[in-house]
């Protein structure tokens, strides 16, 4: 009983202490103030490394989730006889919902291992400790602008996702099933709002953004230095962040959309 | 303010106490390191050899006691401050870790583009110096997965010392070289030492090659500094633990065994692990 309760005190503090010190990682590593010159062409590469090559993965699966909708939405909706309303359906379920998350869950299994796997390796063959040797801060030199990266590219991966996905969607019903065009496009402006339905999901993608991207840079630069290490850290960022876009969905909808 | 501390010992470690969760890696140490000289750190695998160089350089902090880097108290400084003392001190690991999406040139290149605004003539001129001096200076435009072993610490070398610090810590530079990658750090370490006035910290278990450039040596064993001296002196001991150690045999009062229950009962303790 005492061990049990002893194991359980464990790894309440260990998980305190975990949070403790990724606080102070995020701190240090984004506080003061950043030197343009030096700090831009990093950032520019890390823009490039999670962002543009995070494209491909984000535009297909944008187009096949609207087609998707699409198609699931006509085939209900044309037995009340209302199928111009599929225009509607999908781009609030895009622009609130499924673009945040879905994007979010797909950084992080594109972009957020790779940060992991990345740091974690330059850890394991000392780069990291031969940066502070050489009077170079790592939080500052390698995670700061691999956090920056990640804020900036996945609300605007979000965009493309949300315009890709409705673009997918008006193939399938307008080109495909011959939905008339003029109310399907009319349907989708007359209900979205860009003040509810636009900010919000964006409001959403930003703070997934904050979440995942300091999950993944802070499990690589706090794992052990081995090759189980990195492949545990690695499983983490993907469980973690997915658990943590998922829950936050919950909890931010409540708050923008909940009517109480 | 830059504290300048001209005093004969450029490292002064006192009463030094580290452990490792609950197992003590340095039980109460002292040490000098002389400036100008080289000292070499020495002793069994395991002994902490490693973790003292990472107690020099701050990286991680003892649990008592203090350790004196050039007048400062390397283990009370203040982020800020303990990145401004490092960079009067190089270190050369082990594995080199050099930046692997980087040539050689940008790898020396590195610390000078960080810390100085020096033109990029400048620069060119500055890194092909320490190129040369390591003997790499046609190998600047290959990518360290290009290098050998021996290539790969010297380029590390000379971006070590492309600030040239005042201090070089040399994490087991013969480890893992053959014969002529071993003479060629050796005289470089030597060399340097002696061309650019440096203070080295080498940390080996190769003794004859280490003996053979330090100035003074210091033997390490389960937590304590079991020896001290020149190496001709350490040589001689009449310390079982330094003389088992300098001549190398396989066992003595450094045990062969890992601590174990005893051997009869073990085997015939049946299935218990």
């Amino acid at each position: 009983m005492i061990t049990r309760l002893r194991i359980i005190g464990k790894s309440g503090l260990d998980w305190l202490s975990v949070c403790g010190r990724s606080g102070v990682f995020i701190a240090h590593s984004l506080c003061g103030v950043p030197n343009v010159r030096k700090g831009l062409p990093l950032l520019l590469k890390q823009l490039y490394a999670v962002g543009v090559l995070s494209l491909p993965i984000i535009i297909v699966s944008g187009l096949f989730i609207g087609m998707v909708m699409s198609l699931q939405g006509y085939s209900i909706l044309v037995d009340y006889g209302s199928e111009q309303a599929v225009g509607q359906m999908v781009s609030l379920s895009l622009v609130r919902e499924l673009g945040p998350v879905v994007t979010a869950l797909l950084f992080a299994g594109r972009a957020g291992s790779s940060l992991t796997a990345e740091i974690g390796l330059m850890k394991a063959t000392e780069q990291i400790t031969s940066l502070e040797m050489l009077g170079v801060d790592p939080l500052r030199y390698v995670m700061a602008p691999r956090l920056l990266a990640g804020f900036i590219a996945l609300p605007l991966l979000t965009l493309i996702f949300n315009v890709v996905g409705i673009w997918g969607g008006a193939l399938v019903a307008v080109d495909w099933l011959g939905v008339y065009d003029g109310s399907f496009w009319a349907n989708m402006q007359a209900a979205t709002d860009f003040r509810t339905d636009v900010v919000n999901g964006m409001v959403k993608s930003i703070a997934f953004a904050f979440v995942v991207t300091w999950i993944a840079v802070f499990q690589g630069h706090d794992l052990t230095p081995t090759s189980e290490g990195i492949g545990r850290a690695t499983t983490k960022t993907v469980v973690y962040s997915s658990l943590a876009v998922l829950g936050l969905d919950f909890v931010l909808t409540a708050v923008m959309f909940g009517d109480f | 303010m830059d504290m300048q501390d001209n005093s004969a010992n450029i490292i002064e470690i006192r009463g030094l106490t580290f452990f490792r969760g609950d197992r003590l890696i340095f039980d109460d140490i002292d040490m000098d390191i002389r400036r100008g000289q080289i000292t070499a750190i020495m002793g069994p695998s395991g002994t902490g050899k490693t973790t003292l160089m990472r107690l020099i350089t701050g990286q991680i902090k003892p649990d008592a006691g203090t350790i004196m880097v050039d007048g400062e108290n390397i283990s009370t400084l203040q982020r800020n401050d303990l990145y401004r003392v490092r960079r009067k001190m190089g270190m050369l690991f082990q594995s080199g870790a050099l930046f692997t999406d980087r040539t050689v040139y940008e790898n020396v290149a590195f610390p000078l583009r960080e810390h100085t605004n020096f033109t990029e003539t400048m620069i060119r001129d500055l890194v092909l110096m320490k190129l040369e001096s390591v003997g790499l200076r046609g190998a600047r435009d290959l990518l360290p997965s290009e290098l050998s072993g021996g290539m790969t610490r010297r380029a590390a070398l000379a971006r070590t010392i492309a600030l040239d610090p005042g201090m070089v810590l040399y994490d087991e530079p013969f480890a893992g070289q053959d014969p002529i990658g071993m003479g060629v750090l050796l005289e470089l370490i030597k060399l340097l030492n002696s061309a650019l006035g440096l203070t080295s910290v080498v940390v080996s278990h190769d003794i004859h090659e280490t003996a053979s450039i330090a100035d003074q040596l210091y033997v390490l064993s389960q937590g304590k500094v079991i020896g001290t001296g020149a190496p001709s002196q350490l040589m001689d001991s009449d310390n079982k633990m330094v003389a088992q150690f300098m001549k190398g045999e396989p066992d003595g009062p450094v045990p062969f065994h890992y601590p174990a229950h005893d051997y009869f009962d073990d085997l015939l303790g049946g299935g218990e692990m």
